[in-house]
């Protein structure tokens, strides 16, 4: 029983650092969201696509991944919320297959719509795509309004185990201030990446200087804009009520302040999350004030990349950690997802671990390619 | 009738995802080995000196990077409508991914974590990375891709097959789902390999149909012969490599249909009364008006090869195969998956046994409740002794447990007759070649060249037939007599999935007219821009 305990943690903890790191990629999004606007010409567009087009793939597939490992390690989660908000989770599915589609086409001849439309594509990826993934994170503390019981499969003319009791089908959760400021939030941050990431590539570049200042006087506005949303969220998820189970019998029951006592009951989290806004901030004030060619200028991108994985990874353990509904459902509380009641069997969590231990040995692949490839 | 509508459209909208994603996937598969061949030899007689070497270098350089436009136009596609099959368990499957989560997940999550990072990443090298890196990392890239390609299909097949063939799993009733107990049943199973096997040679034989068939093309134009003739020669004996391959695979196919989901088979073949003996259809035209348990003839006309079924199936030409009454009637003797000799059940008993089980399953929920530990463990005995047939409780009538039989065993005689065409048809290939006919001196076979344009959309055909024989034959299961489609799909109505499936034919469409026009355009620009 404390090795299950162990490994619904554990893959709450891994599911959780692969969104993360899919916060972080989506620089790939907000950068595509500086196609319209931001790119002057032809030339700045196909620049901006050229240092993108090596990444957009590794956000997409740790987007799959992030789907797999939650597939696959919490099941019921992946029913519940994929088969009842059905609308949320197909919209974002278009918008990702739009994407993976225009990197390929925009630049080929007879590519029937016109590189014009792929790169609205590529822009409404960006924008919404972003949004929406934040919309569905939202609804890990904001919950779902589904009923779920285990017994319907018994039910031989009704058997779905999880339905949404409203005809919105997820529509709604968009519509939540809550998950819309989430929304906002991940898209800011996003975009604020994606200027990072241009400057960063093209600072030394003649021919892109235009495109970088034109980046750099959009830096004084848009991680602004993100600091302070950001901020607004974190007290309106500090001042929310959580859900917390009773780890024996289950009973699950409305806890004031739940995420703020999480991160303060756990304490690391707590660390995690300040010391991934200190080091965003860091790299924020480095693009902005420190002088060109110093550390923080020259490595912005990275450090700001890094302080988002490890505040949203910290934010991510506090919707199920220290006995938390990380699902809660609105229209029917004791039926609520917890780590405990929506896990996979001790043994596919073990199996799974084991190989989990390769993600590292990825990581060090991707970095290692990356580096070689000069990220240019 | 609103579950049934709604079941007709999640299957509408599967069935519509997978063949679409299908289209552009077994290209990718086959092509990423045939280009990583050609870049070896680049690079190999790039490390040797003299004119002629680097002539040759030069020449299979143009040859890599011509076939690997082709190879990322089609990857990108079918990254796209993956990620639509994963997300549609979830959105349209969602009983069946609770139900088997922890089993068909995690393939699915190993697929992500080794296949997609390994492809995606080195598929940016070997597209982008020509003036980046090394020739070696390059060269490395290439084959990493590929293999990353393919072992990405190695695990969504494992998946596939676990489907077919449910092994190294038990059921929870604390928890009411599957759950996996032995790893490597599960990845190893006998359903498994052969499945892997024969997907995999039939995608790099329809890779080769279509590399041939492209430089058939300029052949015809007169252009870029010298690559065309490289190309074909590549393809020629890759492709029949597969296509033996892949007939030697088909065979293990069918047997283990007959051994784990007979039912199939049956449809397959159209056999509704079966016996010992049995022969082969060879080609047969099937009575629309034939229905279960009449007597009819099945067939309005029909060409047997004799004893062959029974021999495809049971390895004894007198063996007994039994036909859709015969399954739905029992009685008839069979060996099971443990090597026991037993009696088959009858359908009717079947769906009494599936629904003691759901019926145990609620009895065992309810004693677990309250305390009752002895009616709990009555409860989970009847419930393990009737677990084998739990998902015919679902079924309301035999006819439920039978699929599509036209569908199944038309598209199976197609997919069987263009399989043999195509061995004929590399044989043909090859030995054309070694007589030099495809030279600008060579005869004219201009005949032979049309032949391999029109090889192409056939080949599609002959690919597609495939997984509707095994996915169309395998209906109502999603998981194989546990759990029917009826006890699948999720809790959206069928109008919201009807729109979707709109949405996706719309996007569909769409998408495979621009992916066409671009690679007609790309194969029109030839080889003359390629540095």
């Amino acid at each position: 029983m404390e090795t299950l305990y162990f490994l619904q943690h554990y893959w709450w903890a891994v599911v959780s650092l692969l969104g993360a790191l899919l916060v972080f990629l989506l620089f790939v999004q907000g950068g595509q969201t500086l196609l319209f606007g931001t790119a002057a010409s032809e030339d700045d567009k196909k620049a901006i696509i050229s240092i993108l087009g090596h990444k957009w793939e590794i956000t997409f597939t740790t987007l799959v991944t992030f789907g797999g490992a939650a597939f696959a390690s919490f099941p019921l989660f992946y029913s519940t919320s994929f088969g009842g908000a059905y609308w949320l989770w197909i919209l974002i599915l278009l918008l990702f297959v739009l994407q993976a589609v225009s990197y390929e086409f925009r630049s080929k001849a007879s590519n029937l719509l016109g590189s014009r439309v792929y790169d609205l594509f590529l822009f409404l990826n960006g924008l919404f795509g972003t949004i929406l993934l934040g919309v569905a994170v939202g609804t890990l503390f904001s919950g779902g309004a589904y009923a779920m019981d285990r017994l319907n499969i018994t039910d031989t003319a009704a058997a779905t185990v999880s339905y949404w009791t409203n005809d919105s089908m997820g529509l709604e959760a968009i519509a939540n201030p809550f998950n819309l400021l989430l929304g906002i939030v991940v898209f800011l941050l996003a975009r604020s990446l994606g200027l990072l990431y241009v400057i960063n590539q093209y600072s030394v570049s003649e021919e892109r200087r235009a495109l970088v200042e034109r980046c750099k006087v959009q830096l004084k506005v848009v991680p602004a804009a993100f600091v302070l949303l950001f901020a607004v969220f974190l007290v309106a998820l500090f001042l929310r009520t959580g859900y917390e189970t009773d780890p024996v019998t289950g009973y699950i029951s409305a806890v004031k302040y739940k995420y703020f006592l999480n991160m303060w009951e756990l304490v690391w989290p707590m660390i995690l999350l300040l010391a991934g806004v200190v080091i965003v901030l860091a790299g924020l004030a480095g693009a902005l004030f420190c002088k060109e060619g110093s550390f923080l200028s020259k490595n912005s991108f990275y450090i700001t990349g890094a302080g988002a994985v490890l505040a949203v990874w910290a934010i991510l353990i506090c919707a199920a950690f220290n006995n938390t509904a990380y699902f809660p459902s609105t229209a029917s509380l004791q039926d609520s997802l917890t780590l405990y009641n929506s896990s996979s069997s001790e043994f596919t969590l073990k199996v799974m671990a084991y190989v989990s231990i390769a993600v590292p040995f990825v990581l060090a692949y991707i970095v290692t390619v990356w580096r070689k490839m000069g990220g240019k | 009738m609103v579950l049934s509508a709604l079941i007709d459209a999640s299957r509408l909208q599967f069935a519509l995802t997978a063949m679409f994603h299908w289209i552009f996937v077994p290209l990718t598969l086959g092509l990423g080995f045939i280009v990583a061949f050609m870049e070896t030899k680049y690079y190999l007689f790039s490390k040797k000196e003299g004119i002629e070497n680097s002539e040759k270098a030069g020449l299979w350089k143009k040859l890599t990077k011509f076939w690997a436009r082709i190879f990322a136009i089609n990857f990108a596609v079918g990254v796209a409508t993956g990620i639509i099959l994963e997300f549609q368990f979830g959105t349209n499957w969602s009983n069946y991914s609770w139900f088997v989560g922890d089993i068909f997940g995690a393939p699915l999550a190993i697929e992500g974590i080794f296949a997609f990072f390994m492809e995606s990443t080195f598929f940016a090298v070997m597209y982008f990375g020509w003036d980046k890196v090394s020739k070696k990392f390059h060269l490395a890239s290439t084959w990493l891709t590929a293999i990353g390609a393919n072992l990405s299909a190695v695990w969504i097949l494992i998946a596939n097959a676990w489907m077919q063939y449910p092994v190294g799993m038990e059921f929870n009733p604390d928890t009411a789902r599957n759950e996996m107990i032995n790893f490597a049943d599960v990845v190893f199973s006998p359903v498994a390999m052969n499945k892997l096997f024969h997907t995999a040679t039939s995608a790099y034989m329809l890779a080769s149909v279509v590399v041939i068939g492209i430089s058939c093309w300029y052949l015809l134009k007169d252009r870029n012969r010298i690559y065309a003739v490289k190309s074909i020669k590549v393809a020629a004996v890759f492709g029949l490599i597969s296509a033996v391959l892949l007939a030697y695979s088909g065979d293990g196919s069918a047997y283990n249909v007959a051994k784990h989901q007979p039912m199939k088979l049956a449809a397959m073949e159209g056999l509704y009364q079966g016996g010992t003996a049995a022969p082969l259809v060879g080609f047969a035209l099937l009575d629309p008006d034939k229905e279960i348990g009449d007597g009819e003839d099945p067939y309005l006309f029909s060409i047997s090869i004799p004893k062959a079924l029974s021999f495809l199936a049971t390895r004894d030409f007198n063996g007994f195969v039994p036909g859709i009454d015969d399954i739905i009637n029992g009685g008839y003797t069979y060996t099971d998956r443990n090597g026991n000799e037993k009696v088959a059940v009858p359908f009717e008993q079947k769906r009494e046994r599936g629904l003691l089980a759901i019926e145990a399953l609620k009895e065992y929920s309810k004693a677990a409740r309250t305390g009752n530990d002895s009616l709990k463990m009555s409860a989970a005995s009847a419930l393990e002794d009737n677990f084998e047939y739990f998902g015919y409780g679902y079924l309301d009538s035999a006819e439920e447990s039978v699929p599509p039989v036209a569908l199944t065993f038309y598209t199976f005689r197609i997919m069987v007759t263009l399989g043999a065409y195509f061995i004929l048809f590399f044989i043909i290939a090859l030995y054309l070649h070694r007589k030099g006919a495809f030279t600008a001196e060579g005869k004219k076979v201009k005949w032979f060249l049309y032949l391999a344009i029109i090889s192409v959309p056939l080949v599609y055909i002959c690919s597609q037939s495939g997984w509707i024989v095994a996915e169309v034959g395998r209906q109502p299961w999603t998981i194989q007599d546990l759990l029917p489609v009826q006890a699948a799909v999720s809790g959206v109505s069928a109008s919201n999935v009807y729109t979707t499936v709109a949405i996706f034919f719309v996007l569909f469409t769409i998408l495979l007219v621009a992916e066409l026009k671009i690679m007609f355009n790309q194969i029109k620009k030839g080889f003359e821009n390629i540095k």
